[in-house]
């Protein structure tokens, strides 16, 4: 595991021990993989069967859009609507894979399977580490222990949902909206992204009655370009997105 | 049938944009703009489903323990709770209006 290697990295001022790396890995890898029991619970109460619940953490691995998709489905959403809202959750999953892709410098032949572990989570304790070694080993260990905890925690949440039967006298019904609330709270960092989440709340539900099921979610998106496009407009004053101020 | 769909759509879909990422060459999509749209369009979507699957019944508009129990998720992340509490806190809440009634 020492031998001497040409990169540059490895031995880059800062460097921090591999198992200070491991230790900050394994605990976000445990925390949110425990959570998993949240999104078992709430999938089966939803009325998705135990297969279904389980293939969702297997294979989708991201958990806002498995929230947002048993969500949409439990709602009464067709599913290519559930499936859009749930899918453009997970796009910002392909900038993190840029970032990730420079950071770890993956063999060709490992990326399709390192894939499925890029989420916010291993993105995060990856960038997080001062050396390549760094973010390999935290990259691997959050990925590991997060996709097994999930997967673990998912099946035993969709089991004991089916055992306690009626999960609405739990409040357990609560636990979806609590999740994206926690997701989203350390995104509200500056005014533009609090105003495209009130649009985007504001679009959600007076959109609610009168559209179909999953449809608001999806015009709720355009909270985002829309407040952008604002943004630019004003951006004579402000410094943010001056670059373009050119084409008025 | 029709939640196997939205399930394998889901799958593949999400499957492709990590893969994507991982494949395409820096630079194609580091463009400011496209960068700035794909941090913002999680906002809009996570804060449109909170307020839909806090105070949503079916197409109807309620206010019912949910509301209680997203608030009290609110003061705990405002209090800086790990993540496992901010959820606990929600269900908890929420079980307790409802047990009294709510």
């Amino acid at each position: 595991m020492t031998e001497q290697t040409a990169d540059p990295d490895t031995r880059a001022v800062g460097a921090k021990p591999d198992a200070a790396v491991v230790r900050d890995a394994l605990g976000v890898g445990v925390a949110v993989g425990l959570s998993g029991f949240a999104f078992g619970v709430t999938s089966a109460g939803s009325g998705l069967t135990l297969p279904q619940t389980c293939a969702l953490s297997l294979l989708v691995f991201t958990g806002a859009s498995q929230f947002a998709l048993v969500g949409a489905l439990a709602a009464g959403g067709n599913p290519l609507t559930a499936a859009a809202g749930a899918f453009f959750l997970g796009v910002r999953n392909a900038f993190y894979g840029l970032r990730l892709s420079q950071l770890l410098a993956l063999p060709r032949a490992v990326r399709p399977f390192a894939a499925q572990w890029v989420i916010d989570e291993t993105t995060a304790v990856a960038l997080a580490q001062p050396t390549r070694r760094g973010a390999r080993i935290g990259f691997t260990v959050t990925g590991l222990t997060l996709y097994l905890l999930w997967n673990l925690t998912t099946l035993l949440g969709a089991l004991g949902a089916e055992a306690i039967g009626d999960t609405d006298a739990w409040g357990l019904d609560a636990a979806g909206p609590a999740v994206f609330l926690a997701l989203l709270a350390p995104m509200l960092t500056t005014t533009t992204e609090r105003a495209v989440a009130a649009l985007a709340v504001l679009l959600g539900l007076g959109l609610l009655p009168v559209l179909p099921a999953g449809v608001p979610v999806l015009v709720a998106a355009s909270a985002a370009p829309v407040v952008l496009w604002a943004r630019g407009r004003r951006a004579g004053e402000a410094g943010e997105g001056s670059a373009r101020e050119g084409k008025r | 049938m029709n939640v196997w769909i939205a399930i394998g759509v889901t799958a593949v879909g999400c499957y492709a944009v990590k893969l994507l990422g991982l494949l395409v060459p820096a630079g194609a999509m580091e463009r400011p703009l496209v960068r700035r749209l794909a941090a913002l369009l999680p906002v809009a979507l996570l804060a449109a489903l909170t307020a839909q699957q806090t105070f949503a019944d079916g197409q109807a508009l309620v206010l019912d323990a949910r509301a209680a129990g997203v608030a009290a998720a609110a003061v705990a992340l405002v209090l800086r709770a790990p993540f496992l509490l901010v959820v606990a806190a929600a269900v908890v809440v929420t079980a307790g209006v409802r047990a009294m009634g709510g």
